[in-house]
């Protein structure tokens, strides 16, 4: 139980401060950004109470806020991802998840895949529907969308298997 | 009653899930409809501590390009200098200089934002600094925005890439006045409306800030016109500013402080009423 705190107590902190000090200042072809702070949702350990992961979700979000002044659309879109989790856990492992048996370290890297790209995909999307406000400007949004998942997708899945406990 | 907390219990992940995404809903709608974000802004001890970090290792590596921008204003400077004691009845033409109502304090850059629709720079002076809201700021190149939020020694601007930054600006060569806007798109260009169609408006002229606003004095540079269109009716320009700052790229800004803006207000007001 104190290693699983830990874990992700760590992972909050270095996640917050990669994405707010590196990441948010990548702006790659002008407006390209990754979001990886997401990952903690992720990751988050599925036995634990879903509550328990809202509230740290909003938390992440809101702390991602502050540093970047972009009002509440991180905190609105973490929470919605996190609350949406199951969903994709379901779609993307199956009897796995079912089972309560998911290893994030040791899972089919198609599954993982499919797990991230839904997530980051819906994530993105009511992240930038609520930054940019504004339905005449739709294509901007699904541009946006877009082009940062791509970016997040890779650098997420490199990540979660960059630093994956099992090294075989 | 017992109902009741039978079905709180049993949608207690829903009603949460509910509850935290419209306080974060909330905040959004409040950012974008009101002048200022008030309640999350990066104009505190945390972020600003953490920025502060960053910035004190960053600055190094622009350290070469800071003293090459420092040299150029020097230059211009002293040319206006010198120019001015051969003939010493020519009033020096920077109303920064030349009118005492204006202070200025210099303050570094910690977080500085682009590729959003309203982006905000967060600056290491605050309150303590005698920093407040709605005081101007600028480079030696033109100006980058207004205060938007102080807290003890940060504050967050306005930048001029911004959907809800309004500024009076005027032609350099004539007086007629418009307002500088920002489309949302690139960070090089911002957008001048409501020019009158009687104004001269050619491509490569410069474009300045006007009297109107009393936050900055007359004449601090913007940009050059790259385009101009005539609008759906037909009345007004729009016009295409290249601005001379580099928006993506700022080291060390000036702000100012108007200290007639409190007096100008309340004349603005009795006239109104």
């Amino acid at each position: 139980m104190n290693s699983i705190l830990g874990a992700n107590s760590v992972r909050f902190i270095v996640l917050l401060l990669v994405q707010v000090i590196i990441c948010s200042h990548i702006n790659f072809l002008g407006y390209i950004n990754p979001y990886i702070y997401i990952i903690f949702i992720f990751l988050f350990p599925i036995r634990e109470d879903r509550l328990i992961l809202l509230i740290t979700s909003f938390l992440l979000g809101m702390l991602v806020d502050v540093f970047l002044d972009s009002g509440g659309v991180h905190a609105a879109a973490s929470v919605f991802l996190a609350y949406a989790r199951p969903v994709f856990l379901k779609t993307s492992f199956g009897m796995l998840y079912e089972h309560q048996s998911i290893k994030f370290s040791n899972t089919e890297l198609g599954s993982l895949i499919t797990y991230i790209t839904l997530g980051t995909l819906t994530h993105h999307l009511i992240l930038f529907s609520l930054e940019v406000f504004n339905i005449s400007s739709t294509l901007l949004i699904l541009k946006k969308t877009l082009f940062s998942s791509i970016f997040t997708i890779i650098l997420c899945i490199l990540i979660i298997i960059l630093f994956s406990r099992n090294k075989k | 009653m017992q109902q009741i907390f039978n079905f709180v219990i049993r949608n207690k992940t829903f009603l949460l899930f509910l509850f935290l995404f419209s306080i974060g809903l909330a905040l959004t709608i409040q950012s974008h409809s009101y002048h200022r974000s008030k309640f999350i802004n990066s104009a505190n001890a945390l972020s600003g501590g953490v920025y502060g970090t960053v910035n004190s290792i960053d600055k190094y590596f622009d350290l070469e390009k800071e003293n090459e921008i420092l040299a150029e204003e020097n230059k211009r400077l002293k040319e206006q200098l010198f120019n001015s004691v051969n003939s010493e009845n020519n009033a020096v033409i920077d109303t920064t200089i030349s009118r005492e109502n204006y202070r200025i304090t210099t303050a570094d850059v910690y977080k500085n934002s682009y590729s959003s629709t309203n982006n905000f720079i967060t600056i290491n002076k605050g309150k303590n600094d005698s920093v407040k809201q709605d005081f101007g700021v600028v480079t030696s190149k033109g100006i980058i925005g207004i205060i938007d939020n102080t807290s003890k020694n940060y504050a967050t601007v306005l930048s001029i890439l911004s959907k809800k930054s309004r500024i009076n600006a005027k032609l350099k060569n004539s007086n007629h006045i418009g307002s500088l806007t920002w489309n949302g798109k690139t960070p090089e260009f911002v957008q001048l409306i409501d020019v009158s169609k009687f104004a001269p408006v050619k491509v490569g002229d410069t474009i300045v800030t006007g009297g109107q606003s009393s936050i900055f004095p007359q004449g601090i540079n913007i940009g050059k016109i790259e385009s101009f269109e005539t609008d759906i009716s037909g009345d007004t320009y729009t016009i295409q500013v290249k601005l001379f700052n580099d928006m993506t790229n700022i080291g060390t800004i000036y702000i100012l402080e108007n200290r007639d803006r409190n007096e100008i207000l309340k004349l603005q007001n009795t006239s109104n009423e």
